[in-house]
């Protein structure tokens, strides 16, 4: 039992906590500790029955700080590991996250966003974790966070983020809506052969001459896994390339959190996912996420119907944020329009890299998501200002 | 009362008491005195001299009298003191 | 010669990470004892140390991790035992070690303890107890004692402390001791005694800080207190741990639970052939 059942090649009829659990086990996960939370509850369910069958282990832990820690440790036993949780338990895990940053640790947390600050609407999505998954734990620090728009994104951007946190030995964040992860849609799962996978950098050298966290050119250094040999000391505190503590020695300090911010934005170029449509020679251009890139997308073909020359630009990546991307497009178009489902969130960092072009933002809070009308009126004013 | 015995054991030609050898690393030693103070055979006692730390290392008094029963190698906290057996050719 | 070279020639050299040495605890630290007890264990057991984990905490005692040589993880404070959960899951053939302090493992970390213990998780947790947390100046933890001096304490500590063992055993942890720094024979013995069983186990060490809660209350110096151990502990195995109290005149020692209950490793591994058998069987 286990490689036959990672897989459920097919076409199921799921919803987007399921799909994201599948995700997780096809993309090789052999660890998932968790705590329940409204609407990230399901993916733990799924995990607890599944993961046996694929010679995983699902452990409940008495809350999310326990959860994130656990993750960390199952990742340095050599499994592939993965958390669920939302605002609330997001939060409790910051600390941890920074532990894993700091550690390099591959490893998956899921934040299905849901109405915030603090228990906020548990039953009702919106997207207001999107700058704590960037800035949520102390210090300076870069991650990669992906937020699907559909079902099949559950899935498929699931297996993405195992395979970025395995390359990129960082913690990576699947930041769903609330609504995305209770839709229900069709998912297409592929034969076993046709999904990529990902597996972190071994070590090419002796326990005596191996450095944890010793870079290669990419800024990524291979990572043993505990119990091989390699007798490796790993410590949150800053410290060299042997691992040992060096916390009063500025240049230590000062390299250590270049490389693991480099180490993002030096590979930006690989790690951002975006969708464009008609954005060619739109005037208009509608940034969104999530959700509400999907009435944006209806938006923005009414527009274009309605004779103004609109556009899409989906980010399938939110951190790290194309800035030169949306920099550029900010040169060529006359307005942007950004819909969030929170108060303002990535509408600041369009707005940093757009800088004179104008951006109009269309918050929607409150647990429904925006209609294609509400973002059409939007871009009607933009194009006619 | 002390101990008495009273016959000769059979085997004592074959049986060797252990010899000790007391090993020191002075400049290790914070001078906390707990190898000296819970020595059972008091074999140790404050040296006259001063380490890089500023303390007194101990110092060997009679290390025939060492019984190898280890308390200071294991009661160390900064393993500055270890015994050992003597190994040696022809009796010790 | 130099110290590390006469350092190398150390019975347990070879489990240490000789060139970290000096370390950095205070003369007369429990917790130096604490680390040559534990290696000395490791020693007599031969353990492997390929397939041996240390997980420690935030304090003077986390520092441990860094100076054995094997696997090691110094993780945020209050979080090794969730960290160790994940990995002795992840991979049940290591061996894990939980070292850490007072106020790591039972205040901020106190949560953590309880759910592991009742899990009865595969692994064997350390407490140099110090009455204080001492890395940071020495403010009062939960086990301080009833009117003690801390730096969050000037007037007298008006909290009661812990009984460790009492939580350890009520939490359901199969093996709970209690020992002080001067104990180093049985602690070394409890120690592996602890390594070679499964389960939850717990062992606290009570642990001399001259410097900070010493000094503070007036305990003298670091032999004083040693000695005050050997005048006031008194060996008694089997004692109920809920009596099992600490106070000035009385520190009861021993191995006070040790028993045998099926690990969350065991059942785990139980149901999981169980589903096995039902999903191959159809």
């Amino acid at each position: 039992m286990g490689e036959e059942k990672r897989v459920l090649t097919g076409t199921h009829f799921m919803n987007g906590d399921v799909a994201c659990a599948e995700g997780a086990i096809a993309a090789g996960c052999k660890f998932f500790a968790g705590y329940p939370i409204t609407p990230a509850t399901e993916i733990a369910e799924r995990m607890a029955r599944r993961l046996v069958e694929v010679d995983g282990i699902y452990v409940q832990m008495e809350d999310e700080l326990a959860s994130m820690a656990a993750i960390i440790g199952a990742s340095w036993a050599g499994a592939k590991s993965m958390t669920a949780t939302s605002g609330p338990g997001f939060s409790l895990m910051q600390e941890n996250i920074g532990l894993a940053v700091m550690t390099e640790t591959p490893c998956v947390v899921v934040d299905i966003m849901r109405g915030a600050p603090s228990t906020g609407q548990p039953t009702e999505g919106a997207q207001q974790d999107v700058m704590q998954s960037k800035w949520g734990s102390h210090g300076d620090y870069e991650t990669i966070a992906l937020a699907p728009a559909s079902v099949q994104e559950m899935f498929d951007l699931t297996i993405e983020c195992f395979n970025m946190s395995e390359t990129y030995r960082v913690p990576t964040f699947l930041l769903a809506d609330g609504f995305t992860a209770h839709l229900w849609e069709r998912v297409i799962i592929p034969p076993p052969e046709e999904i990529k996978t990902v597996e972190r950098k071994k070590p090419t050298v002796p326990p005596d001459e191996y450095m944890p966290f010793k870079p290669d050119d990419d800024l990524v250094p291979p990572m043993a896994s505990f119990g091989e040999g390699y007798h490796m000391h790993v410590t949150g505190l800053t410290h060299d390339e042997r691992g040992y503590p060096k916390t009063v020695d500025p240049k230590t300090q000062h390299e250590l959190v270049q490389r693991l911010c480099e180490k993002i934005r030096k590979n930006a170029g690989k790690i951002i996912r975006t969708h464009e449509f008609v954005l060619e020679d739109a005037e208009v251009a509608v940034i969104a996420y999530g959700i509400p890139s999907r009435a944006s997308l209806s938006a923005v073909k009414g527009a274009r119907e309605s004779g103004i020359k609109a556009g899409l630009l989906r980010l399938v990546t939110v951190w790290p944020f194309p800035e030169k991307q949306v920099e550029e497009l900010a040169n060529r178009v006359k307005a942007i329009v950004v819909p969030e489902m929170n108060y303002g969130q990535i509408v600041r960092e369009v707005e940093r890299a757009a800088k004179e072009t104008p951006v109009h933002f269309l918050a929607k809070l409150g647990g429904e998501p925006h209609k294609p009308s509400e973002i059409f009126e939007v871009i009607r004013r933009a194009a006619e200002a | 009362m002390p101990v008495r015995i009273w016959r000769t054991p059979l085997d004592i030609e074959k049986v060797k008491r252990p010899k000790a050898e007391i090993h020191i690393i002075k400049n290790q030693c914070k001078g906390c005195g707990f190898c000296i103070h819970f020595c059972p055979k008091k074999v140790l006692e404050e040296s006259e001299e001063i380490n890089e730390r500023g303390v007194h290392p101990p110092r060997v008094v009679d290390e025939s009298k060492c019984v190898l029963c280890s308390f200071c190698t294991s009661v160390c906290p900064d393993f500055a003191i270890f015994v050992v057996e003597k190994q040696c050719k022809d009796g010790c | 010669m130099t110290v590390i070279q006469e350092f190398a020639k150390h019975p347990l050299a070879k489990y240490l990470r000789l060139e970290r040495f000096p370390h950095i605890w205070c003369e007369g630290c429990g917790d130096g004892i604490i680390l040559n007890c534990f290696v000395k264990a490791l020693d007599d057991l031969g353990i492997n140390v390929d397939k041996f984990v240390v997980v420690s905490g935030i304090g003077c005692i986390g520092r441990v991790a860094g100076y054995i040589k094997c696997d090691s993880f110094h993780t945020t404070h209050g979080r090794p035992i969730a960290l160790a959960t994940g990995i002795k899951l992840a991979n049940p053939k290591l061996t894990i070690a939980v070292i850490s302090g007072d106020g790591d493992l039972f205040a901020i970390g106190g949560n953590h303890f309880i759910h592991a213990a009742r899990r009865n998780v595969d692994m064997t947790v350390i407490c140099s107890n110090n009455f204080n947390y001492g890395m940071t100046g020495g403010q009062f933890g939960p086990t301080t004692p009833l009117d003690s001096y801390t730096t969050t304490t000037p007037y007298g500590n008006i909290e009661h402390p812990f009984n460790l063992v009492h939580l350890a055993a009520a939490a359901g942890a199969v093996y709970v001791a209690r020992w002080t720094a001067l104990h180093v024979k049985r602690l070394t013995e409890s120690i592996k005694k602890a390594l070679q069983k499964k389960g939850f186990k717990f062992i606290e060490v009570i642990s001399p800080c001259p410097e900070i809660y010493g000094r503070r209350n007036k305990l003298g110096k670091s032999i004083d207190i040693m000695k005050q151990y050997r005048q006031i502990s008194q060996i008694r195995h089997g004692y109920d741990p809920a009596k099992a109290e600490i106070t000035k005149e009385k520190i009861i020692v021993g191995e006070f639970i040790d028993i045998e209950k099926p690990t969350y490793g065991e059942l785990l591994q139980k149901q999981f052939l169980k589903i096995q058998k039902k999903v191959m069987g159809g």
